[in-house]
């Protein structure tokens, strides 16, 4: 179908759709090339809704580089919510791009973002609604090359049939050399798999086509085998050594989204190693970007976009070597602008009253978000994140006394070993919180408790765990739910049915695919929306495909076994996890790592980086300093 | 210190296109950041979530085309409309275009209470046959009450319709022009227009032409 028609006929379907603003495209920024002349076609998908893929960060970075370079475009689609799907089924609409609604298949190159596993089945749906073959050994050479980056893409082998290629790591260098090497093969001609062959040599990208698993009698992954030379084992993960500018211009969408501002990343990489955090241990060494280059970064984007809201973004943005003179710079520069900061992602230890004084003035924060996670000593210390009752205390102490009412706090339940006393104890500390904000500022005072749940994710040093049962969970829910029904506490869980998809999707092996298709092929979409999760039809696929769910989830594993994602290298040392592994059971914790380096691998991984990009780069010490040098040597454990 | 003075201005301005799809609430965000892009000093509400002092007119429906909105902003300092108009457009987004601006006097009434009835046109991509469009609409004007309901509430059409003709009719093309009252509580709304007349309104485009205001 050709755009003119695709156009035409969604010009009858708009008006009969909830939201159609996400279908239109032609916001304020984007990017339209003439696509006749521009060989090279680029579509970057997001598998939810427009509201939640136009406020991620990535997408809007690959964007802004791709459509940097001459002769080739990039443009956007995302997951037509269930009216639109309707919609586009019945119009028989292929599903297309907002830029020039040109069909998906029209594409040299699909690249999906991947941020969490429960999107996968919204892949599917919008293959199909593309008409483009699920699985990469269906398609051929007229269809575009389907490639995926994102933290999912860690382990990538649930989803292994029926992506191309996948990118680990970052994205912002390694998107133009697959572009570069599809151009070559273009030109050359060969058949896909030549085209594999050449995409496996690029550092950080994974061609699952060219490995085999094989597994054991009783399930178990015995190993996973290269069929071709070019693929490499392990596929170590990409970084940029140093953070590229960030976009100066972004997509200013008409419709409200789910983060309506103009983000800019002032630091990628956490230092504080908590135990359960996949983000913490996968995006390492931690790079800074220096305050001029962001005050300059929001000084364009505000100029060329008009938010009234700018985002500092990072995992922990009170960790930022210079917060105070960052806040400080920023609001002092855009004093008269009606500039309002948000600075989600604080940390605790390093919310300091200074921070909380500057926030009060410059920014309208309704209240802090801040995330205890666990509430006894023996549980912060299992999951290394060592913030003791009196600091979260005196923190709630210091929020109510500047006049701020809200108060939400993040725990995690499911941690291993944990006990209904461990989970008595968030209730406690949840009404001290409460108590405090009530002795300062009366009934106005409100904590907002939300609940996770643990799932034991790939390339962490609980990657060997079991996830909670779903029976333990309910009655630790149960318990909180109990506890925390009083005037000023609001709580929040997740289903732990919803949990078990995330850890099944997180943990899967290459056959869990074949759950994940047959789970669409009975209807599931959409289920990261709680509305739309069906358990049953999770696990009637497993029934159908001959797979034990619990296999996956609730057994604990052996140091000493295949993982499904071990071929994927996060350049954190397995051997580092281990003992990490071992030290949270000893209660031993490990503090910030700018103060101490632990030597988690990174360094001796990226040596030569560290090397060209010496000093405050990276917050890892130089390896040529000799006062540093102890900090190389990587301890042995006897595992 | 005496208040600064501020100043009122009146944005003439057209949606089509992409932008049709942007309800009155969103355009009112999409309003603001484009006047932050072009420089504009518009004065902020005071308070906790300080909001810029705008004024839009009619609430146009989703999906409509207009040529006649209407947008009123006030100012911290005095600007030359036409500086605004040129700034302004240079920025808009695609189907936002300003056609003139003008310095009104703060103390005018809003828009909205002006307004009494709407000038549209529609056109029809699936007209009926020429002979049958005419004499539904004649009957349609004929007819002394036209019960009709919407979002379950039960209500009159036909006082709503001010007028109501074919004014364009060549082959595969029909424009019909109508004027529906746009009192408060009293909306008349072309699609339902369309539906009474036997039509299906998604295969309607429906273009706001002119905004009729209370004669002063």
């Amino acid at each position: 179908m050709i755009p003119e028609d695709i156009q035409r006929k969604l010009d009858r379907i708009l008006p009969t759709v909830q939201k159609p603003g996400r279908y239109t495209g032609g916001e304020y920024n984007q990017v339209v090339k003439d696509w006749s002349k521009t060989p090279t076609r680029v579509a970057l998908a997001f598998p939810d809704i427009y509201d939640i893929g136009m406020s991620n960060l990535g997408l809007a970075i690959l964007y802004d580089i791709i459509n940097q370079q001459t002769d080739v475009l990039a443009e956007r689609v995302f997951a037509p919510w269930l009216d639109m799907e309707d919609a586009l089924r019945r119009e028989s609409v292929p599903l297309h791009s907002l830029e020039t609604k040109h069909p998906l298949r029209d594409f040299d190159i699909l690249g999906f973002s991947l941020p969490y596993e429960v999107l996968y089945t919204n892949v599917l749906t919008m293959l199909d609604l593309a008409g483009i073959p699920f699985l990469t050994s269906d398609r051929n050479e007229k269809d575009p090359l389907l490639i995926a980056g994102g933290h999912a893409t860690y382990n990538p082998e649930p989803m292994a049939e029926i992506f191309d290629a996948f990118v680990i790591g970052e994205g912002e260098e390694v998107i133009l050399e697959i572009i570069q090497c599809l151009e070559t093969w273009k030109r050359c001609g060969g058949g896909r798999k030549d085209l594999y062959k050449s995409l496996a040599g690029i550092w950080g990208v994974y061609v699952p086509s060219l490995y085999q698993t094989s597994y054991q009698d009783d399930g178990r992954l015995s190993h996973i085998e290269r069929l071709a030379d070019d693929a490499q084992i392990p596929v170590i993960k990409r970084i940029v050594p140093k953070l590229p500018p960030p976009p100066r211009s972004l997509i200013v969408p008409f419709v409200d989204i789910t983060h309506n501002r103009f983000p800019i990343e002032i630091m990628r990489g956490c230092t504080r190693g908590c135990r359960f955090c996949q983000a913490g241990m996968i995006t390492r060494p931690v790079r800074e970007r220096t305050i001029e280059e962001i005050i300059e970064a929001i000084t364009e984007g505000v100029a060329n976009t008009g938010f009234e809201e700018v985002g500092l973004l990072s995992l922990s943005s009170s960790d930022f070597s210079s917060i105070l003179d960052l806040v400080r710079e920023v609001s002092e520069r855009f004093k008269d602008h009606h500039l309002n900061i948000s600075l989600p992602s604080l940390r605790i230890e390093s919310l300091s009253i200074d921070l909380m004084d500057l926030l009060r003035e410059k920014s309208q924060r309704r209240g802090f978000t801040l995330a205890p996670e666990a509430a006894t000593e023996r549980m912060r210390e299992l999951i290394n994140k060592p913030v003791s009752t009196e600091q979260l205390l005196n923190t709630a102490h210091e929020i109510y006394t500047r006049g701020w009412h809200t108060i939400k706090l993040y725990f995690m339940i499911g941690h291993p070993t944990e006990t209904l006393d461990d989970v008595q104890a968030i209730a406690d500390l949840c009404k001290a919180v409460l108590a405090k904000g009530r002795s300062i500022i009366g009934k106005r005072a409100r904590v907002h408790v939300s609940i996770g749940t643990f799932v034991p994710k790939p390339h962490t040093p609980f990657q060997w765990t079991a996830c909670d049962r779903v029976e333990h969970i309910e009655e630790k829910q149960r318990l909180l739910k109990r506890q925390l029904r009083a005037p000023g506490l609001k709580l929040n869980w997740n289903d732990p049915k919803e949990t078990m998809l995330e850890a099944w999707l997180s943990r899967g092996d290459r056959r869990l695919g074949h759950v994940i298709l047959e789970a669409w092929k009975r209807g599931a979409k959409f289920d990261a929306w709680q509305e739309h999760f069906n358990y049953q039809v999770w696990m009637d696929a497993f029934d159908y495909v001959g797979l034990d769910p619990h296999f996956y989830t609730h057994r604990e594993r052996s140091i000493e076994e295949t993982l499904p994602w071990d071929h994927i290298d996060a350049a954190v040392k397995k051997q580092f996890l281990v003992e990490d592994y071992i030290w949270s059971t000893e209660g031993r914790t490990r503090r910030d790592c700018r103060d101490h380096c632990y030597a988690c691998g990174i360094l001796p991984g990226f040596s030569d980086l560290r090397r060209l990009y010496p000093g405050k780069t990276w917050e890892c010490p130089e390896p040529q300093s000799p006062d540093r040098k102890k900090a190389e040597t990587i301890p042995q454990v006897q595992v | 210190m005496a208040p600064r003075k501020i100043h009122r201005y009146r944005i003439h301005f057209s949606k089509s296109e992409a932008i049709r799809f942007t309800s009155h609430l969103d355009l009112y965000r999409t309003w603001e950041r484009t006047l932050r892009r072009a420089g504009v000093p518009l004065v902020y509400s005071q308070g906790f979530n300080p909001r810029p002092k705008m004024n839009q007119g009619p609430a146009l429906p989703l999906g409509y085309t207009s040529e006649c909105e209407v947008l009123d902003i006030w100012l911290k300092e005095e600007q030359i409309p036409g500086n605004i108009l040129d700034n302004v457009n240079h920025v808009a987004p695609e189907g936002m275009r300003i056609q003139s601006v003008q310095e009104v006097d703060p103390r005018v009434p809003s828009l909205q209470s002006q307004v009494v009835a709407i000038d549209y046109e529609v056109t029809l991509h699936k007209p009926p046959l020429p002979d049958d469009l005419q004499r539904s609409v004649q009957a349609l004007l004929n007819s002394k009450k036209l019960p009709r309901q919407r979002r379950g509430k039960d209500y009159d059409l036909r006082p709503l319709i001010e007028s109501l003709e074919i004014s364009h009719q060549d082959k595969g093309r029909v424009t019909l022009r109508m004027i529906l009252s746009a009192r408060e509580g009293a909306t008349g709304r072309p699609e339902e227009v369309i539906a009474s007349l036997g039509l299906d309104p998604t295969y309607a485009r429906i273009h706001r032409t002119r905004l009729i205001l209370e004669a002063e």
